[in-house]
């Protein structure tokens, strides 16, 4: 491999991990203060791509549709947390399965109404449309690079919200002790749909930067929440620096396994590696609880 | 959650049988009427669509062993049922075009070699992935089988030999034990053969020492390990018990299509079977027989009435975890028993 | 002297730096029921919870029959012969009263690898299931599903599943906890009675009960152990009374 390819690939990789890490952020964050599964999650992922589409079309501007999209996602998201969701959060975990399973079906459907089953074009904005000459013969493309930038900015940003700010102490606070969250004057209902639609919208800020890289058609969102998932459970339930962590390790360890492996063992070597660290710490790499 | 199969049974196994599961006997029954049906309207369509449903029913029972009975949400047996599929399908391939698999072993289109070998192999996948998957819990096992699901879906997509995303077409004769199973209703009766005999196969394993054990683990995990039972290696051997079952389910699907897919390994079917044990009832062995027939038929007419047929079957699947706590079988009257930890904390 | 049976030498336990343990070391003789008596928080169910071998001690040693026991898992302890029944009630609730003490019956065989013959029916199992709950006197209600007992009767439930282990030593995590007063003395009663046959560390609030059952008590505050001694000498002990007796009256 060479040297410029190993960047190339690192960068990929770099960037596949922010995006699953906008992802497994409202996940794990989710199931840590919720107690829910939620394999909905992906669908969120796809309506971000969709609405930024819509968007698009609608306005022509990218930043426009961008800051259009993602309110609307969060929306989605607070919907069904109130509509749905929200009875679930004390059932069974096979209860929460099936909802979401279920609300997936639903969310493919409604998608397949309104969009129909060809992909749709979401362009990436022409400023960012070209190539970057990082050094001596290596190029990348802007977009992607941007993606990076905006992860890692919306990661940082997410990490000073939940560590240093007062709404972050609610999560925490929500995530370790709900009763004493509560009888500490927390409107623990708030928070929960709060963070689902503040989940939601991260969700669909990673739909949205991967529609133009990848296609934005009904089911895109499925491979992300299998990824995200990983993600999640190697870093840990409920742990956001475990989920940066495993975001990374995942997406540059997929992104490598692909290139460096036969195709039947590349694409089982994130797998492995889920398999390999939870033989070692079966409740992932930063355990929120115990 | 009242088990009552543990009540003392006074009367023997078949009487029991009769009084308590006499209505999947009337099902059985009926199912067996369906290639006779299928000739009489002359609809071959309907023959199969019930080979499809026993053997979805099949695939169902076996998650529902670890499921209803062992409280493991487990959403990785399309994968296991696939790599019976796959065994029963690679085997062939070799067999009809004379190479080797690993340029060592030689394929075989006998089924009596086959279908075990599948069955083997999806056990070992279920033991292999249930050693990491099992010192887990609640959650945490529900998203690794999920994760190894797809593992498994990629592995075969990625197998461009066999023909990768496209899937792979029995071309070789498969025999077993003589069958013609190339005819539909011969194949229909050896599979409905295969769910009677793997219902009373589970019939009487879950009131066996070893199925009273893996029901109390779902029930008090702790209180298993207080009375001295390690509970690892009973789940480790009840998850391997069910690969083989899926694996079984998955070897007489391709052999029934003469083909196999990846996409019948996608974790939405996983999904599927969950749905189909939990709508028939995962209180009984025999539940998600009637989960498979009814999801069968939703399948197979909703799409007549509308091309956007997901949804509404999305939504009847919320409604039933909102309203049908114990499946179709309360429906039918068998109520009473239920199996302990479907809830899976 | 015989020797003890369970013998605990400086054991400590901390979670997150608070100390649930502290440096306890405690002996229970072979057909002694030696009660175990202190505040809330003292460290009571912890303490169980080690000998049992559900939490591992941080340092410290347990002996059992002599033999060192601290690193033992809790499914071997119980096949050794350590039975304890849990503060909060921890049964089959699915399954009948009878099939609760059965699967006891049937943890002390050697495996459950068995897969075709019904459990239910096997009198190798129902026998010593039946024979636990006619000790305990929950007999007549042996084909209850245990949800529909009430909660006295779980209670002794518990204490027919302990019994069919055939353990040499009984931790009983209070027994009592949350019974009425009728309840309360029946349960006195069939743990009298079962004082001539096993060893019994017992955590209990009744002081009535404890005084009426224990050879000999110990005090627990802080985690720590601050008295040891027949119940009379630690009823009269001065610091027992300042620590924990005082605030009962």
């Amino acid at each position: 491999m060479s040297l410029s390819l190993f960047i190339e690939q690192s960068l990929n990789g770099v960037q596949l991990g922010v995006m699953l890490f906008l992802m497994a952020a409202g996940l794990t964050l989710v199931f840590g203060i919720m107690n829910l599964i939620n394999l909905a999650h992906g669908s969120l992922y796809m309506a971000g791509a969709f609405f930024a589409a819509a968007f698009i079309k609608l306005t022509g501007s990218f930043v426009l549709a961008v800051l259009l999209a993602l309110p609307a996602a969060a929306i989605v998201g607070a919907f069904v947390e109130w509509a749905v969701l929200r009875r679930f959060y004390s059932r069974g975990h096979l209860d929460q399965v099936l909802v979401t399973f279920g609300l997936i079906l639903v969310f493919n459907d409604v998608v397949r109404m309104i969009w129909g089953v060809v992909p749709v074009p979401l362009p990436p904005p022409d400023a960012l449309a070209g190539s970057v000459h990082l050094f001596e013969g290596v190029f990348y493309p802007a977009f992607r690079l941007a993606i990076l930038a905006v992860g890692a900015l919306v990661a940082l940003a997410l990490y000073f919200v939940v560590s240093h700010t007062r709404v972050g102490m609610w999560i925490r606070a929500g995530a370790s002790n709900r009763p004493m969250a509560s009888a500490l004057g927390v409107d623990v209902e708030l928070v929960f749909s709060l963070v689902f639609s503040a989940g939601a919208a991260l969700a669909g800020l990673a739909g949205l930067m991967a529609g133009p890289i990848t296609a934005v058609q009904v089911g895109m969102g499925e491979p992300i929440l299998i990824l995200a998932l990983v993600v999640t459970v190697i870093g840990g339930i409920g742990s956001i620096r475990g989920a940066f962590v495993a975001a990374l390790i995942i997406g540059i360890g997929d992104t490598f396994g692909r290139v460096l492996l036969p195709p039947a063992l590349g694409s089982m070597v994130i797998f492995m590696l889920m398999a390999a660290i939870l033989a070692w710490r079966p409740k992932g790499l930063f355990p929120v609880h115990g | 959650m009242v088990d009552s199969a543990l009540k003392p049974a006074e009367t023997g196994f078949i009487a029991r049988t009769l009084r308590e599961s006499w209505p999947i006997l009337v099902v059985l029954a009926l199912l067996a009427l369906a290639p006779t049906l299928s000739s009489a309207l002359e609809n071959p369509f309907l023959i199969r669509l019930f080979t499809r449903a026993v053997i979805f029913g099949m695939a169902a029972v076996a998650l529902n062993f670890v499921l209803g009975f062992g409280g493991l949400v487990s959403l990785m047996h399309a994968g296991l049922a696939g790599i019976g599929a796959y065994t029963v399908a690679i085997l062939a391939f070799h067999d009809y075009d004379g190479s080797k698999l690993f340029g060592v072993f030689a394929g075989t289109g006998n089924l009596a070699i086959s279908i075990p070998l599948g069955m083997l192999l999806s056990a070992f996948g279920a033991a292999l992935t249930g050693i990491v998957s099992l010192r887990t819990s609640g959650a945490y096992f529900i998203m690794i089988t999920l994760a190894f699901n797809q593992m498994l879906y990629y592995f075969f997509v990625a197998l461009q030999q066999y023909g990768g995303d496209d899937g792979l077409q029995i071309l070789a004769s498969l025999d077993l034990a003589g069958f013609d199973i190339s005819k539909r209703a011969t194949f229909f009766y050896v599979a409905l053969a295969a769910l009677t005999l793997e219902l009373l196969f589970f019939a009487r394993l879950v009131d066996s020492r070893f199925g009273v054990i893996l029901r109390a683990t779902a029930q008090n995990e702790r209180r298993v390990i207080a009375l001295g039972i390690p509970p690892l290696r009973y789940k480790l051997a009840a998850f391997a018990i069910s690969g083989a079952a899926a694996g079984l389910a998955g070897a007489l699907w391709a052999t029934g299509q003469q083909f196999v897919s990846p996409s019948e390994l996608s974790w939405v079917r996983s999904g599927d079977y969950i749905v189909m044990a939990v709508l028939g009832g995962m209180g009984r062995v025999w539940g998600p027989v009637l989960g498979a027939i009814v999801f069968v038929l939703l399948e197979a007419f909703l799409p007549s009435w509308t091309q956007f047929w997901q949804a509404p079957f999305g939504l009847v699947v919320i409604l039933i975890v909102v309203f049908l706590k114990g499946g179709l079988i309360d429906l039918v009257g068998a109520k009473g028993p239920r199996a302990p930890g479907g809830g899976g904390h | 002297m015989a020797s003890p049976i369970l013998s605990v030498k400086n054991l400590n336990k901390r979670f997150a730096g608070i100390i649930a343990t502290n440096d306890l070391s405690l002996d229970v003789m072979p057909l002694e029921t030696h009660a175990l008596i202190g505040p809330n928080g003292a460290g009571k169910t912890t303490l169980i919870a080690q000998l049992q071998g559900e939490l591992a001690p941080d340092s410290g040693h347990i002996a059992f029959n002599g033999a060192d026991i601290t690193r033992e898992p809790a499914h071997r302890r119980a096949r050794l012969g350590i039975a304890r029944s849990f503060q909060i009630t921890s049964i089959f609730p699915g399954f009948t009263a009878l099939a609760n003490v059965a699967l006891a019956a049937q943890a002390r065989e050697n495996h459950g690898f068995k897969f075709w013959t019904n459990a239910a029916n096997d009198p190798a199992l129902v026998a010593p299931a039946r024979a636990a709950l006619e000790t305990i006197g929950l007999d007549h209600r042996a084909d209850i599903v245990a949800e529909d007992l009430s909660h006295g009767e779980r209670r002794q439930l518990e204490l027919a599943m302990a019994l069919a282990m055939r353990p040499s030593l009984l931790l009983l995590d209070e027994p009592m906890a949350g019974m009425g007063r009728q309840d309360g003395q029946r349960m006195t009663r069939i743990l009298a009675g079962l004082k001539k046959d096993y060893a019994i560390l017992i955590v209990e609030h009744d002081m009535d009960a404890v005084f009426a059952l224990a050879d000999r008590v110990s005090v627990l505050v802080a985690g720590a152990v601050i008295a040891t001694g027949d119940p009379g000498a630690v009823r009269a002990d001065p610091a027992v009374k300042a620590a924990y007796l005082g605030h009962k009256g």
